[in-house]
Parts: C-alpha cells; sequence; structure tokens
C-alpha cells in the first residue's frame, strides 16, 4: 500500500443556478492576459449541450485520455508514444481555436467619440486575434440555457448516444448545468501525452500542475487531456491549466471558484488513496465497472491500517485528521452520492459530481402533482429515462443504476425533511427505502444543505513552517524587482516570470490604459484575486474610481 | 582574408552558438518553446510543418554524415565512391525538396495568414531569411555542383568535410575551403550566420527535442519544492532548518 494524499472537489449541481460567477472570477484572478483570452479554466455548460470546446466529449473525433488494447494494456488513446512523437510537428488532433471561440472585444471608441447624427453609432466587434473585423459566430457558452438548441444539441456526443429516444422538442425537453475544471486525475493523460515531461502531479497532493520553465510548447496535452482542460496560450506558447488554485490552497484557503461560488455547491477535501491500485483500477475491463474501480482505490481514512501506512509515507497527522473530516470522503464514499465525470476515459478524474435531480423534480411539478412526495419522485425518477440515460452517459459510462441509487437518495432527502420541516413525524420507511438509516440521511441533509463554510472546505494547510515564503505572504520581495526582460526580442513572456500572488496595480492600469485592441503586448495585466478570502475588496479588483486617478 | 572567412569568423559564430545558449537557457527558459501557431491556422501547417521537419531532419542526418565521417572510413568499410555518390545525392536531394518545399509553404502561410504573421517577431523574419538562404545555396551545390558538375567536379568530402574536422578540432586549415567552389563557400558562411543567430531564435526548440519521452514514465511525479513554495526562493536567512 502506498498512501498518497490527493486535494478533491465536488459539485452538487442540483444547487447551480448557471450564474457563471466561478468562471468570471477564475477568469480574472487566472486568465486574463493576452494570450488566455479564449481560455477558461473554469467554465460552465449547459447540459445537454454542446460543451467547451465544441464536442470535446466525442474520444472517436478528439482521441483524449487512455484506451485497452487488446491485450488489456493501458495505451494513450492518440497513440503510443512513437506515434505522439511522430506527429508532433503537426498536431492531427488539436482542436482549432474555432472549436473553443474566436476571442473578441468590441470597439467601443466609436461610441464615445461619435459626432451628434442621426443613427446610433455601433460599436463592431474585433477579433482579439486577428484585430480585424469579425462575426461573432460561437463562444465558450453560445448554447447557454438551451439558446439555439434546436439547431445544435443533436450534435452533443452524449445525447447522441441515446439519440434514437430522444426527440428534441421544446416541451420535452430537460436542462441543467455542469461547471468544469481541470480534474486533477490520479492518471493524468495529459501529463502522460507530454513529450517534454512538464506536467507533473504534486506528490503532496496531488495538483497537476505545468512546469513553464520546462514546457516546450508541443501543444501535445492539449489533445491527449479527453475534458481539453489545458489550453494553449497562443502569445507565450506554452500549455496553461487550472492550478487549484495552489497558492491560495496552500494557506488552506478554498480555490477562487469555490470561494465565489453562489449557490456554494462546491466542497473541496483530502481524499487518501492507494497508488498501487491506479493502474489497475484505470485497467478494468470494462467501462462501467471504473466508477467502482476507482472508489476502491480510495483508503478509508479512519483504518488505523490506512493511518499507518499514511504516516508511514510522510503525511502529517493533521492532513491525515483532515482527510477523516473531508467532505469529499462523506459524499463520494459514506453517501455514495458523488459520481466521476466520464470515467471511461479512465484517467481517474477527482472532481466528482452529485447528478442534478432537478429535472426529475421539474417534471414533476409541471405535471401539478407533489413534488416532494417519495411516491411521485421514486416513480418519476424510473419513468423518465431519457434524463437519467443522459446523466448516466456523463457520470457512469452509460450504467443507469448507479445514478438510479444516487437521485433515489436525494428524492429520499427531500420527502424525509419535508416532514420535519412541516413538523411532522419523520417517516423511517423513506430512509429505509433508499438504504440508509434516519441518522445517515439527517447527516447527508446536513452536508448537502447547511453546511459552513468550513465544513465544505476542509483544507490543511501546507506544512508552514515555511510560511514567510508562500505566496501568499508576499512579503519578501519588493513589487519593483519584477517585470522587465527582453519580451520584444523573445517575444510575449520571456524573461524572468513575477510571482504570481504580487499584487501590481500598474498591471491593472495598464491594461485599462492601453490603446490596443488585442490587450498591451505584455503580460502585465491582471487583478489577483488570489489574495481574496471574500471579505471586503481587494485594491484593483475594481476600477478606480474618478477621484482616484 | 581566407583566414578571416573560414577560420575567425566561424569561430566567432561558434562561440555565439555556445555562450548563447547557455545564456538564453539560464535567463530564459520561459521563452524556450517552439511557438507553435497551429492554433492560427492548420490547413497549411499540416502540410508544411511535415514536410519541413521530416525533410530538415534528414538534411541534418546527411550532414553528419558527410561531414563527420572521413572519406577514409567508408572507403575502408568498402564503400565505392559512386555508390556513396549516388545514395548521398538521391538522399540530399529528397530531403532537401521536401525541406524546400515545406518552407515555402511555412513562409507562404507566415506571410499571408493574418494572425500568423502578426505573431511573427523581427527575430523570425532574420532567421527565416537565413534559413532560406541556406537552404537553397545547400540544394544549388546539390544539384549545379554534384549533378550537373557545373563549374567542374568537386569533391567535397576531400575539401569542405576536411576543413569542417579540422576546425572542430581547432586545427582550422582555411586553405581547403578556399580552394572550395563558391556556393560551397558562401553555403558555409551563412550557416554560420545561422548558428550566430540560433541562440536567439526560437530553433532552440531544436535542442528540447524531446528523444526522452520514449523511455520515461508516463505519469510524472515531483514534489512541492522543499525549498521553496510558490514561485520564488526564500531570502537569504530564511532557508528552512532540517
Ligand atoms: C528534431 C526535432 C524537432 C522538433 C520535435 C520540432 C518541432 C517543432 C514544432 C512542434 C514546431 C511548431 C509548429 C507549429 O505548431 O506551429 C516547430 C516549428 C518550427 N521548427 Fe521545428 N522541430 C525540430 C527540429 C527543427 C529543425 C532541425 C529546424 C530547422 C533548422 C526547425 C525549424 C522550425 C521552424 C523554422 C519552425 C517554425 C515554423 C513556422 O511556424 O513558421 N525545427 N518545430
Amino acid at each position: 500500500m502506498k498512501v498518497m494524499a490527493q486535494m478533491a472537489m465536488v459539485m452538487n449541481l442540483d444547487k447551480c443556478i448557471g450564474c457563471h460567477t466561478c468562471s468570471v472570477t477564475c477568469k480574472q484572478a487566472w486568465t486574463n492576459r493576452s494570450g488566455t483570452e479564449y481560455i477558461w479554466f473554469n467554465n460552465v455548460e449547459t447540459r445537454p449541450g454542446l460543451g467547451y470546446p465544441r464536442t470535446y466529449e466525442d474520444q472517436e473525433k478528439w482521441k483524449g485520455g487512455w484506451e485497452l488494447t487488446k491485450s488489456g494494456r493501458m495505451k494513450l488513446k492518440a497513440g503510443g508514444r512513437l506515434k505522439n512523437l511522430m506527429t508532433i510537428f503537426s498536431n492531427p488532433i488539436l482542436p482549432s481555436i474555432g472549436e473553443y471561440y474566436e476571442p473578441w472585444t468590441y470597439d467601443y471608441s466609436t461610441l464615445t467619440d461619435a459626432p451628434a447624427q442621426e443613427h446610433t453609432p455601433v460599436a463592431r466587434p474585433k477579433s482579439l486575434i486577428s484585430g480585424k473585423n469579425m462575426k461573432i459566430e460561437w463562444s465558450a457558452n453560445w448554447d447557454d440555457d438551451l439558446g439555439g438548441s434546436t439547431e445544435t444539441a443533436h450534435r452533443d456526443p452524449m445525447l447522441k448516444k441515446i439519440a434514437d429516444k430522444v426527440k428534441f422538442e421544446f416541451e420535452q425537453t430537460f436542462m441543467f448545468y455542469l461547471p468544469r475544471i481541470c480534474e486533477h486525475c490520479l492518471n493524468p493523460s495529459c501529463a502522460a501525452s507530454c513529450p517534454s515531461g512538464a506536467i507533473y502531479k504534486r506528490e503532496e497532493d496531488g495538483i497537476v500542475l505545468v512546469d513553464q520553465d520546462k514546457c516546450r510548447g508541443w501543444r501535445k496535452c492539449v489533445s491527449g487531456c479527453p475534458y481539453k482542460k489545458i489550453y494553449f496560450n497562443h502569445r507565450t506558447g506554452k500549455a496553461e491549466k487550472c492550478t487549484f488554485c495552489f497558492p491560495r490552497i496552500e494557506v488552506g484557503l478554498p480555490t477562487v471558484c469555490a470561494e465565489t461560488c453562489v449557490g456554494r455547491l462546491r466542497y473541496i477535501g483530502l481524499m487518501l488513496y492507494d497508488a498501487d491500485k491506479v493502474l489497475a483500477a484505470a485497467s478494468t475491463t470494462d467501462d462501467q465497472g471504473l466508477y467502482e474501480a476507482q472508489r476502491d482505490v480510495f483508503l478509508d481514512p479512519f483504518d488505523p491500517e490506512v493511518m499507518r501506512a499514511a504516516e508511514y509515507a510522510g503525511i502529517a497527522r493533521d492532513w491525515i485528521d483532515a482527510a477523516q473530516r473531508s467532505p469529499i470522503y462523506a459524499l463520494i464514499n459514506t453517501f455514495k452520492v458523488a459520481l466521476p465525470l466520464h470515467p471511461e476515459y479512465r484517467t481517474m478524474p477527482m472532481v466528482w459530481y452529485i447528478p442534478p435531480l432537478s429535472p426529475v423534480v421539474d417534471v414533476v411539478a409541471e405535471t401539478g402533482e407533489d413534488a416532494e412526495d417519495k411516491g411521485n419522485l421514486f416513480a418519476a425518477i424510473d419513468a423518465l429515462r431519457i434524463p437519467i440515460e443522459y446523466l448516466a452517459e456523463l457520470f457512469t459510462a452509460g450504467e443507469v443504476e448507479p445514478v438510479d441509487a444516487v437521485l433515489k437518495k436525494l428524492a429520499a432527502m427531500r420527502c424525509y425533511m419535508r416532514d420535519i420541516n412541516m413538523g411532522r413525524d419523520p417517516d423511517p420507511s423513506i430512509p429505509a427505502a433508499v438504504g440508509m438509516s434516519e441518522e445517515e440521511l439527517y447527516d447527508m441533509y446536513r452536508l448537502l444543505a447547511i453546511a459552513k463554510y468550513d465544513e465544505r472546505y476542509v483544507i490543511p494547510a501546507a506544512h508552514a513552517e515555511q510560511a514567510h515564503s508562500l505566496e501568499e505572504l508576499s512579503t519578501e520581495c519588493s513589487v519593483s524587482e519584477y517585470g522587465g526582460g527582453q519580451q520584444d526580442l523573445f517575444g510575449e513572456g520571456s524573461g524572468i516570470p513575477t510571482p504570481i500572488a504580487v499584487e501590481n496595480f500598474q498591471m491593472l492600469q495598464d491594461r485599462q490604459t492601453s490603446d490596443s485592441l488585442a490587450g498591451p503586448s505584455h503580460t502585465k495585466g491582471r487583478v489577483n484575486l488570489l489574495n481574496w478570502d471574500g471579505k471586503g475588496s481587494p485594491p484593483g479588483m475594481f476600477p478606480p474610481t474618478g477621484s482616484d486617478s | 582574408m581566407n583566414e578571416f572567412l573560414f577560420v575567425i569568423l566561424p569561430y566567432l559564430c561558434l562561440t555565439t552558438f555556445v555562450v548563447g545558449h547557455l545564456w538564453r537557457y539560464r535567463y530564459d527558459k520561459f521563452g524556450w518553446t517552439t511557438r507553435s501557431s497551429q492554433l492560427y491556422e492548420n490547413r497549411l501547417l499540416r502540410i508544411g510543418s511535415p514536410l519541413f521537419h521530416f525533410g530538415m531532419l534528414g538534411v541534418v542526418g546527411g550532414h553528419i554524415i558527410g561531414l563527420l565521417v572521413p572519406q577514409s572510413w567508408t572507403d575502408w568499410a568498402g564503400v565505392s565512391e559512386h555508390a556513396y555518390h549516388v545514395v548521398a545525392v538521391t538522399g540530399g536531394l529528397l530531403a532537401g525538396v521536401m525541406a524546400v518545399v515545406g518552407m515555402a509553404i511555412l513562409m507562404y502561410r507566415r506571410r499571408t495568414v493574418g494572425p500568423v504573421f502578426s505573431a511573427t517577431t523581427r527575430m523570425d523574419k532574420v532567421m527565416y531569411a537565413f534559413l532560406a538562404v541556406v537552404i537553397v545555396l545547400g540544394m544549388w551545390n546539390t544539384i549545379a555542383g554534384s549533378i550537373m558538375t557545373i563549374g567542374g567536379e568537386y569533391n567535397y568530402r576531400e575539401g569542405v568535410s576536411v576543413w569542417y574536422r579540422s576546425f572542430l578540432a581547432f586545427h582550422p586549415d582555411a586553405s581547403l575551403m578556399a580552394d572550395a567552389p563558391l556556393g560551397f563557400q558562401l553555403h558555409a558562411l551563412v550557416a554560420f550566420g545561422l548558428f550566430a543567430l540560433w541562440p536567439f531564435t526560437r530553433l532552440v526548440h531544436v535542442f528540447s527535442a524531446p528523444v526522452g519521452y520514449l523511455t520515461r514514465p508516463y505519469i510524472v511525479y515531483r514534489s512541492r519544492d522543499d525549498a521553496q513554495l510558490g514561485s520564488h526562493r526564500p531570502r537569504r536567512g530564511w532557508d528552512r532548518v532540517g
């Protein structure tokens, strides 16, 4: 047994209202530089829908992730090592910018500079790639709220699998939101595809990162990741990805997306797992067995033997303690309501989801029946095959039973708690119907509905003997030491990188006062949300008001 | 004059090449990339880049054999002058044509595709100019010199190659080069110019050719750097104990 710790996330999809706050704050913190305009480390997709980049889930086309060879060995779906190198000069499966979307801005100055005239002046869209006028045809969430889905949704790769049963008609539709970040997989195919070995998994917390000094821009990771969560910065020529906000995690703060989530639907915590079992689990023959196989890789943090092995592996006592209090462990293993996204890619993803009951509730409510009645809800879950099969395509490689079981637990929780809230006697037959005790069901309710900040985010700080040099407390180095460099000569961003936690007013100012449409030609241009703990507003979050400037 | 052209200048270029790479690697690891432009344009790149690169790899391989392996070795191995010539010329021609056509496509693409053009730096333009001249002169030497034998027969393995090895052994003999046809002289000189530019262009990517990928484990684990959390080093006096 080789115990390793993994920082993981669970998202409760029932609570997602699709407001995109997570995406926006993430972008503000991480990808508001030029070269990253089209990049959303966190994005929210409406499902059914094409996703971002378009149809990324169609692995017959994009060939991300792993597959099993006939002899049962793991192989990158894009091909073996030699093939990977032979196609390095031009990557045949790299999505074009059009699959993401061509980023744009508007020529606002025509509005402010226009003389008095009969017709309202128009700010035309300008491409941030070429600087030319462009026609906007797609974006990261073009089909938000099913907009235009009668035209496009039939291309949703997951819908195609159950297509013969689906008529995409307005009256029959269901929808929900799927926020996505990097999965920080246990068996990351991006790292396996990287010719330079620049992508690594941190031993301490499993966060997958790109070493910007080792990345050589071969852009193989972009196609290697089946979730398409590695992006190519077209200005610096380097790969970038979601960092799980590691500078925040290191000091015990949740990620920016979680911190700013309006619905409070994200949970962050540790999972202990047995690294020796990962490969075998990922090689499970049957796609539909992968969900269970991955659950078997996780270790019970209360098991004395696991605790001993963890300590032996150098995991600190407070981390083991955090693993025991982990909401992730509770949701995945105790209550078994969280499911992995696309286990069939065999990367062992570590951002899991509680599938939404709302499509079912909506249907019941529309019929005028009581949507909190156990009989009605259970019957609806059995009757509404299409949404449930769709969810199964996302979370369990098409196997309906686990999704069914989760939804019934959520339905049971609704009905059981309704009795309590209405002052009636709780009905013990309800938890019994889903194989839970009353106490368990109540605990689950607590965690899903009213858990406070420190229950939703159980994040042990990185070992803080080094606290003085943590990014967060950038007390050591004056801002002015950074920046500069020979950028003009070698292109964007060359030179010594500026530490991410150094807040620099200059950066913001540059961006806001720059004349060029595509942003300033250098990298200084961001507001730093990384230091924000949700209280007050950090300097530079909002544009300076007139009196300040 | 010959001393300057075929001894001093090449050594200057070689020094720039070596020192330049060391400096760039130390100073600008972040800028050490291919600066791929595939995101902007794929249709032309898909043809041009593999053509150019596979051609170039052939060309580089050919040069290594032609310049570094002395004629006496191949003679000893029983390869006749004629057989060597035929293999070298056909191989060189094939690789050369691939490289030239590929390069033509890449240059056309650089110039005509808007986003690619605006991402082209001054260094790129200079680099392409040198690269194009070197390759075209090299092709000229192969076609005009070795096939059509314009200006008489010239066996570079008894001239240029010997000079090159003497140059690498720090015993340069300029006269060997001085006797070579003009085409060869120019090709060598411009190539040395390209070498001097090399460390300051995107061509540094050649030195990170990822051959290690074939043998390394798929997943890389790395410890959070013990000496440092985040991206800057602790100040002196704040080093960790133990
Ligand atoms: C052997 C290893 C090499 C590898 C793995 C390699 C790989 C690459 C890659 C991935 C690109 C980016 C293509 C794109 O997506 O835009 C590139 C571009 C380029 N490479 Fe190489 N290369 C190698 C050797 C060479 C050599 C020997 C030369 C020439 C002397 C060369 C010259 C170039 C040039 C000029 C470009 C820019 C193409 C353009 O976009 O205009 N490469 N290379």
